[in-house]
């Protein structure tokens, strides 16, 4: 009886050794805070694994986490892969920001690279982020150069510096072309479900806008202006599927230059802590093709984007006055970083207050 | 056609109390290794990460506990509710509200140190969860109000209250406006049990503490008798001069008070802050643990370890052998399937019966 | 607000509480034959990817539905087993089965991510859709409407006016007495489980190809679970269930309207409040008790074994 146990255990071991006896130089791994199928925020994170394979082959081993929660799970499950050999860990979430912190203290060989938050408390972690913003500016000018109503409708998920920021952008651009320009805000309170963003965009739409701006990452509210005939906007991938007729552009989550790059420092040794906030020029937001507009626009978008793209041009660039009329930007000053990061109030022109 | 009929054991079957884990666990295995064998992943490294690999790192096994432990306790909760017939099934949004109540002194009193601290955070958590949890009892007791519903739609009110709390008045002042409160303060985290080998800590003692307790009191005392008389019939209840309607206040506060234990330990002790997401759905799970453990606060224990169990080989699977969650997901299934089957074995006996060959009909 | 306004919400709600109506119509036939299956989140998704996929496949929205009638009903088949022939306690299963079917959907599902979905388009009845106000209200709208208020209807008149609908309430109210009259309860509950199933089946369905025609993970986000609270909303009156639906989807769509329209109460309050609305209505309707009772099926949740 021993004896089988015996056996039995080895032939486990054996078995479940075969699985790891990969010969990959280094191992990456990420986690994701939603499903890889929300074809949104962690789909697009997941792309950019799909593409570090892509690049490396062989030489680098990969593994992810899906649907992680950000409470007490995220922090066994970063544990877990620091002590799976993983010599790079991608945590994707603003959520899993002291948990990345808590866990690089005690593995020092290992790096860890956090998504969208601030902390980096020791020389292993870096943080990374995009400036979604700057696309979000070339959204308000096409918004108000094809818009007849002069209203667009703003689908929110949550009001945090992030959307805060996205929805000022998009108001400065549309005040470059209309001053006039009008904006309806719905938070719908949740990233992701497709039923409720899908009555939030057809609420506004009944409110008399003609324009869609979403900042939650379903396809709904793409749907909803494709069978109402609104434009509309997508957010995080290319939606040209989901509305042919309607996409005008939409602003694309694009984490694979930035992982091949990263884990291709970790490949030659060279890895080192940073703190990237990439945008158009980094190549981290990628602007769909302008479509479904007058050329005018078109070319006026791609002017705007390319202005950004070489340093020409920044969103956040003075005059710009707070909501109450009061100035925040004096004439040709500039946001700083910090002031960026935790942006929570509104510009002037936007008839909404901020929910606090 | 094949059928199944069941057979009622004159008692329950000693053997097979023993035993049914065991066959529940030959039936996961067996349909679990079908099913990776089908996804052509090797079954016995899948097992082996299920079942064996996280049990084989001392801090593995301390994350089994840290997992557990809201599982047990607010299961032990729901033991007394669902043996009284009490239908709580808003433990998620009890939860919540224990952790919102606890976190008062650290998040809005955060110059408040000294030792007395947790204790005061533990028994604010107990409290909000209780007071949580009268409300259904309430309307139950007062208007009739079923509540399945009132519970349940009192976790969405719960969560959306925690959501406005830390990304508005909560929030932490020097956090750049995201979405979270201040790290709580070193007198305001429960200590690790034992911290040279991981992280777990003393919640899982409460764990145990509620589960002897509540065994205690459902075995041992006239309290447990009225429990289950009124649970298994109200008349009866009143005829032992017991009143239904105090026991929903009963069975709704102990079972709202253990899980915002859960909620204020949880948050104090592995997560160290409130943010918008505390619970991956524990509340809900329990409700599996406690019916998993048959309603005996003693059987949740071991139902809690398991699931948990099932929770980190999940992740092991994931990550050894590179299938997707949903993989673990469908596969967690497959073991509450086998688990809930298996103990029909205590009950009853099977028999599968043949249809007797078919007759004719003698002609009228 | 304006009648046109009023119009457009009236018209949105009908899409948001279609599936809500039809998985609780469902529920509700199986809790009247004394089963509770807390699986209708499960059953839904199933029913969401099934009819995404067999749309997909057949090219036709009609086989999604069809497909996800099966195929959800063919899912709570697996529970019907386990708590019927299997005495296992029905909560448990049935919590169960949800975390399984979105694991099978989840996987099922991988390869639809990011395809656009073949929309099941509505019908409008010549001429009584051009009526003012109630034409496109109720003679515009997509077929799964026009199935769920038959639905209503249909099982109103199941439960109440046919014998099989006494049979079934009489397994709901006393297994025992029901076994004792020659009844047999385990068939009734089969059948009853199986509808249920169909019913959530045909609500995913709904959202995969009417609500919102794409296949993503997880997204029933919760409606089953409303589902199963509509069913109490509605002390298991098939006309109740159809109020309750509606009265869910109506806050929840007038609250955007209200955000729309620059209201400056914190969303989350707003989006509370349909829940608040669902428990302040049913506080003030149950304190009819009587009623409540009559209605409420007492097996609820036991389970039955014949003895031999």
């Amino acid at each position: 009886m021993k004896h089988i146990a015996k056996l039995t255990l080895a032939a486990f071991g054996a078995l479940a050794a075969t699985g790891a006896a990969q010969a990959a130089d280094a191992k990456a791994c990420w986690i994701y805070v939603g499903p890889i199928g929300d074809y949104g925020w962690s789909y697009q994170h997941h792309q950019g694994l799909l593409a570090v394979e892509e690049a490396y082959g062989d030489r680098v081993e990969t593994a992810y986490l899906e649907s992680v929660s950000e409470g007490a799970d995220a922090e066994r499950a970063i544990e877990r892969f620091a002590r799976s050999g993983c010599d790079i860990v991608f945590t994707t979430s603003f959520g899993f920001m002291d948990a990345t912190n808590k866990i690089a203290a005690r593995f020092p060989d290992v790096k860890f690279e956090h998504a969208t938050g601030y902390k980096r408390e020791t020389p292993n972690v870096a943080t990374f982020n995009s400036k979604f913003y700057q696309g979000r500016y070339i959204l308000g000018q096409i918004a108000a150069s094809v818009s007849e109503e002069g209203v667009a409708g703003y689908i929110g998920s949550f009001p945090i510096p992030e959307v805060v920021r996205g929805i000022n952008s998009f108001m400065l651009g549309a005040q470059s072309v209309d001053p006039d320009f009008e904006v309806k805000i719905v938070w719908v309170n949740t990233w992701f479900d497709p039923g409720r963003e899908s009555d939030a965009a057809k609420a506004l739409v009944d409110q008399g806008v003609d324009i869609l701006v979403q900042h939650t990452d379903s396809t709904a509210p793409m749907q909803v202006g494709e069978e109402r005939g609104i434009m509309a906007f997508g957010q995080a991938s290319d939606m040209f599927a989901f509305g042919p007729n309607t996409q005008l552009t939409s602003i694309v989550d694009d984490w694979a230059s930035y992982y091949i790059e990263r884990v291709g420092a970790v490949l030659d040794g060279t890895w080192e802590q940073v703190d990237v906030w990439g945008g158009l020029a980094d190549g981290h937001v990628v602007m769909a093709p302008y479509w479904n507009m007058p050329y005018e626009v078109a070319a006026m978008a791609n002017e705007t984007e390319k202005r950004i793209m070489v340093g020409d041009f920044e969103p956040f660039t003075g005059p710009i006055n707070r909501q109450d009329g009061t100035e925040w930007l004096a004439e040709g000053e500039t946001a700083t970083e910090g002031e960026l990061l935790g942006m929570n109030f509104y510009i002037e022109g936007i008839d909404d207050q901020l929910p606090e | 056609m094949m059928r199944v009929e069941l057979v009622r054991r004159s008692q329950h079957s000693a053997l097979f109390s023993a035993v049914s884990p065991l066959i529940a666990l030959a039936i996961t295995a067996l349909i679990g290794a079908i099913m990776f064998a089908a996804l052509g992943k090797s079954p016995v490294a899948a097992l082996h990460a299920y079942f064996i690999e996280p049990l084989t790192e001392i801090w593995s096994i301390h994350e089994l506990l840290i997992k557990a432990t809201p599982l047990i306790l607010i299961a032990v909760g729901l033991s007394i509710c669902f043996l009284s017939n009490n239908w709580n099934i808003g433990a998620e949004g009890q939860f919540v509200m224990g952790a919102i109540a606890g976190s008062v002194l650290p998040v809005l009193y955060p110059g408040l140190t000294g030792p007395l601290v947790l204790p005061v955070m533990l028994v604010m958590g107990l409290a909000g969860g209780a007071a949580w949890a009268t409300i259904p009892a309430f309307l139950k007791a007062r208007f009739g109000t079923n509540e399945i519903l009132s519970s349940l739609m009192l976790v969405y009110v719960a969560q959306l209250f925690l959501d406005w709390l830390v990304r508005g008045p909560w929030r932490n002042p020097e956090g750049f406006n995201f979405p979270e409160t201040r790290s709580f303060h070193a007198d305001a985290i429960l200590p690790e049990m034992f911290s040279a080998s991981g992280r777990a800590h003393y919640g899982f003692v409460f764990a145990i503490l509620a589960a002897l307790v509540v065994w205690f009191v459902l075995s041992r005392t006239l309290k447990g008798y009225e429990i289950r008389v009124l649970g298994e019939s109200p008349r009866a209840g009143r005829f032992a001069g017991f009143s239904a309607r105090r026991m929903v206040f009963f069975a709704f506060i102990v079972s709202g008070a253990l899980a915002g234990l859960a909620g204020i330990v949880e948050v104090s002790g592995a997560i160290g802050q409130l943010r918008p997401t505390i619970s991956p759905g524990y509340g809900f799970t329990a409700i599996i643990v406690a019916f998993l453990g048959r309603l005996n606060p003693l059987g949740i224990v071991a139902a809690g370890l398991i699931l948990a169990l099932s929770y980190l080989g999940g992740e092991a699977a994931q990550i050894s052998l590179g299938v997707s969650d949903k993989v673990a997901n469908v596969f967690q299934g497959v073991l509450l399937f086998s688990v809930l089957a298996a103990d029909t074995l205590i009950r009853y006996r099977v028999r599968i019966v043949r249809p007797a060959p078919a007759r004719l009909e003698p002609a009228q | 607000m304006s009648p046109e306004i009023i119009q457009a919400i009236v018209l949105t709600t009908a899409t948001a509480a279609t599936p809500l109506l039809i998985a609780a119509l469902g529920e509700l036939v199986v809790e009247r034959s004394g089963v509770l299956n807390l699986g209708v989140e499960g059953m839904m998704i199933i029913g969401a990817v099934t009819g995404f996929g067999a749309a997909q496949l057949f090219g036709s929205p009609w086989m999604g539905v069809f497909a996800a009638i099966v195929c959800g009903a063919l899912f709570s088949l697996l529970f019907a087993f386990l708590t019927l022939s299997l005495a296992t306690n029905q909560v448990a299963t049935g919590l169960s089965l949800t975390l399984l079917g979105l694991g099978v959907a989840g996987m099922a599902g991988e390869q639809f991510v990011g395809l656009p979905g073949i929309k099941l388009q509505p019908i409008a009845v010549p001429g009584l859709s051009e009526l003012p106000v109630i034409g496109p209200l109720l003679f515009a709208q997509d077929p799964i409407f026009y199935m769920s208020i038959l639905l209503a209807i249909g099982v109103w008149w199941f439960i109440f006016r046919t014998r099989a609908g006494l049979t079934l309430r009489a397994v709901g109210d006393n297994h025992g007495s029901a076994h004792a009259l020659g009844i047999n309860v385990l068939r009734m509950r089969y059948l009853a489980v199986m509808f249920g199933g169909a019913c959530a089946g045909l609500a995913g369905a709904h959202l995969s190809l009417v609500y919102t025609p794409q296949w993503v993970e997880n997204m029933t986000a919760g409606r089953g679970w409303i589902a199963l609270a509509l069913v109490v909303f509605a002390s298991w009156l098939p006309w109740r269930v159809v109020v309750g639906a509606y009265l869910f989807g109506a806050v929840t769509i007038a609250q955007f309207h209200a955000q729309a329209q620059g209201v400056a109460i914190p969303s989350q309050f707003l989006s509370a409040l349909p829940y608040l609305a669902t428990i302040v209505v049913l506080v003030l309707i149950s304190s009819n008790r009587r009623m409540t009772m009559r209605n409420t099926p007492a097996s609820l949740g036991k389970p039955f074994v014949p003895e031999r």
